[in-house]
């Protein structure tokens, strides 16, 4: 298969033609309200999609993922900041940061297998959030902000707004490239071997260890990415905003909610969850009650629907495999 | 010089609390491989249950952890065929997440109750002196107890044919199966011994500290802690693993900011996870 044979797949014409849906529809009527809500919805698509290398794919449960979101957030707020580069190259250098970090680090807790890489990964958020809180050229537990100035470079808040609301699609595009490239690939047979059996894989010529260290590394590079541009866009950062743990468990859920493993099924999830959130949140009824649906919702997924969304549709209908993949 | 043995004194004193919550985190995963992510919840429970026992209705605080127990060991049998029993044996990310959507359930169902507003429950005990630093009663009745329901804890689990038998279904499910023993019985059994560990840590830690219905998270962590430094399933380890950290945080608090001492503990964390995962009170050779 040559390197660009996924262009000929039906697949990757419909994850361009969501993306570009995405970008286009909250510009129907100006609508920001919409714009504010798929903002974060193509963040989450961005984080389950990635999520999803190392769980789907891999088979290990990151438990901390969303400490690539946070360091990602953190370097391309401070080298706005401190060196007044602008956010694109910003966000880059400081995600090449991130990825190289989870590189090194990769090499070291992907050693543990099953729960005890959950515990380390969890270990490492926790670790790094001590660690920024106090850390004072980052602002310590107060966190960093961004001089409105630094809109400037996109024409003005108003269009700096817009600006990074198609820059977070591009990257949850990307994201979902990412994810599908990767699927239909060598690399990523050796990694759903690792997943299905380590030892086998490893028996069978797979270099498992740095297989799985680049797996970690990749995932962490356009959540990083979408972490400079999210806080970028919040104009503030501070260590409990961008190490949320119960954040990164919520991207689990939405990967389990849609189908682990599945492109689609990352993607639909992160949605879903997303849409899912806001009404709890909005409605009267429920805003009290919002972690006890939640916890609920989650509880029947796991226990009676461990293949998820995806899982269930490609089990009703099973031609459906071979174009959502 | 005689501020800092009190500050290591008083942090032995805490840390053997630490442990006792650990060991209920411990007990769980030696028995059944299941990482209790309910632990910080149950924790909570078990602060919110002495507030609603001593400050509510008057008991003493101390008699009031009887009741608790029993509560706790009946709930956590319950969380047990609720939410772990179907996902025993199957990969972990499914345990982790069924015991965090029970944890999601407890909290929102904590904060909806009581809010997030700080609460605290009030014993009168008198201190200990020690020259110019008096050691508070609470602390040391804490580390009292907790040193007692670990020694009780030991006796059942090498003494008891009931504690023997959860020790067999930790070593070999299937064995244990085979010579007779109930193992489902024996787990459900065992997850309610954790839980009421838990749940008895968190009213003594009511007994020392202000708390929030979301105080959980940070114990749990620092169960986390606990659990690894003193190896994962080993329940004497874990008594010394927060006996270990509360001895850190005594000897750090002089002489650097508070805030510092958590970065300490996480990156031993880290590291004792990737460098001895058997945990550092392991003494027993594999």
């Amino acid at each position: 298969m040559g390197h660009f044979a996924i262009v000929r797949r039906p697949f990757f014409w419909i994850i361009v033609a969501a993306t570009a849906l995405f970008a286009l529809v909250p510009l129907w009527g100006n609508n920001v309200e919409l714009r504010e809500s798929l903002v974060l919805a193509a963040v989450y698509v961005t984080l389950a999609s990635n999520l999803n290398l190392m769980i789907g794919y891999t088979g290990y449960v990151n438990f901390g993922n969303i400490v690539f979101f946070g360091l990602g957030g953190y370097f391309g707020v401070y080298f706005s900041n401190a060196f007044g580069w602008p956010l694109i190259p910003a966000a880059l250098v400081g995600a090449a940061i991130v990825s190289g970090l989870a590189y090194l680090f990769g090499l070291g807790i992907l050693r543990l297998r099953g729960a005890y890489f959950a515990l380390a990964t969890i270990g490492v958020n926790e670790a790094v959030r001590a660690f920024v809180q106090n850390f004072d050229p980052w602002g310590g537990a107060s966190g960093l902000y961004i001089p409105i100035s630094a809109f400037g470079q996109f024409g003005g808040p108003m269009q700096a707004l817009w600006a990074i609301y198609f820059l977070l699609v591009l990257v949850m595009g990307l994201s979902l490239v990412l994810s599908y490239a990767i699927k239909s690939s060598k690399f990523g047979l050796g990694l759903l071997a690792i997943g299905q059996n380590e030892d086998a894989a490893a028996v069978l010529g797979v270099a498992t260890p740095r297989y799985k260290a680049m797996a970690y590394s990749i995932s962490a590079f356009l959540p990083a990415v979408a972490g400079a541009l999210f806080f970028f866009k919040s104009a503030f950062i501070q260590p409990v905003d961008a190490f949320d743990l119960s954040l990164s468990v919520e991207v689990i859920v939405m990967l389990m909610l849609g189908g682990q493993g599945t492109v689609t099924g990352a993607a639909i999830g992160a949605f879903l969850y997303e849409e899912l959130r806001g009404h709890l949140l909005t409605s009267a009824t429920f805003s009290n009650f919002q972690l006890v649906i939640a916890g609920a919702l989650l509880l029947l997924i796991v226990l009676f629907v461990p293949g998820g969304l995806m899982g269930w549709v490609h089990r009703r209908w099973p031609r459906t495999r071979t174009v959502l993949e | 010089m005689n501020g800092i043995i009190a500050s290591i004194l008083d942090g032995l004193l805490v840390g053997s609390v630490y442990g006792l919550a650990a060991m209920g985190l411990t007990l769980i995963w030696g028995v059944m491989n299941v990482i209790n992510l309910t632990h910080g919840a149950i924790i909570v429970a078990g602060m919110f249950g002495v507030f609603l026992l001593a400050t509510v209705l008057g008991v003493n605080a101390y008699a009031s952890i009887l009741p608790l127990v029993a509560a706790s060991f009946v709930l956590g049998v319950g969380l047990y065929w609720v939410a772990v029993h179907r996902v025993i044996g199957q990969p972990p990310l499914m345990s982790l997440l069924s015991t965090f959507a029970v944890n999601l359930i407890l909290i929102g169902l904590g904060t909806a109750l009581w809010g997030t507003q700080l609460f605290n429950v009030t014993v009168t005990l008198p201190g200990l002196s020690l020259g110019r630093y008096t050691f508070p009663g609470t602390h040391i009745m804490a580390a009292v107890l907790a040193f007692v329901i670990a020694g009780l804890l030991y006796l059942f689990l090498h003494h008891t044919r009931l504690g023997k038998a959860v020790r067999a279904v930790a070593n070999n499910r299937e064995a244990a199966a085979l010579v007779g023993i109930p193992t489902t019985w024996v787990l459900s059994l065992a997850f309610g011994l954790g839980v009421a560990l838990a749940c008895t840590a968190g009213a003594l830690i009511a007994t020392m500290f202000p708390f929030t219905v979301l105080s959980g998270s940070t114990y749990q962590v620092n169960s986390f802690v606990v659990t690894v430094l003193g190896g994962l399933g080993n329940p004497a380890g874990a008594l010394l693993g927060g006996v270990a950290l509360g001895l850190l945080e005594g000897l750090a608090t002089p002489f650097m900011p508070v805030s510092w001492t958590s970065v300490i503990e996480f990156v031993l964390f880290v590291i004792v996870l990737i460098a001895f995962p058997r945990g550092l009170f392991n003494f027993r050779r594999s």
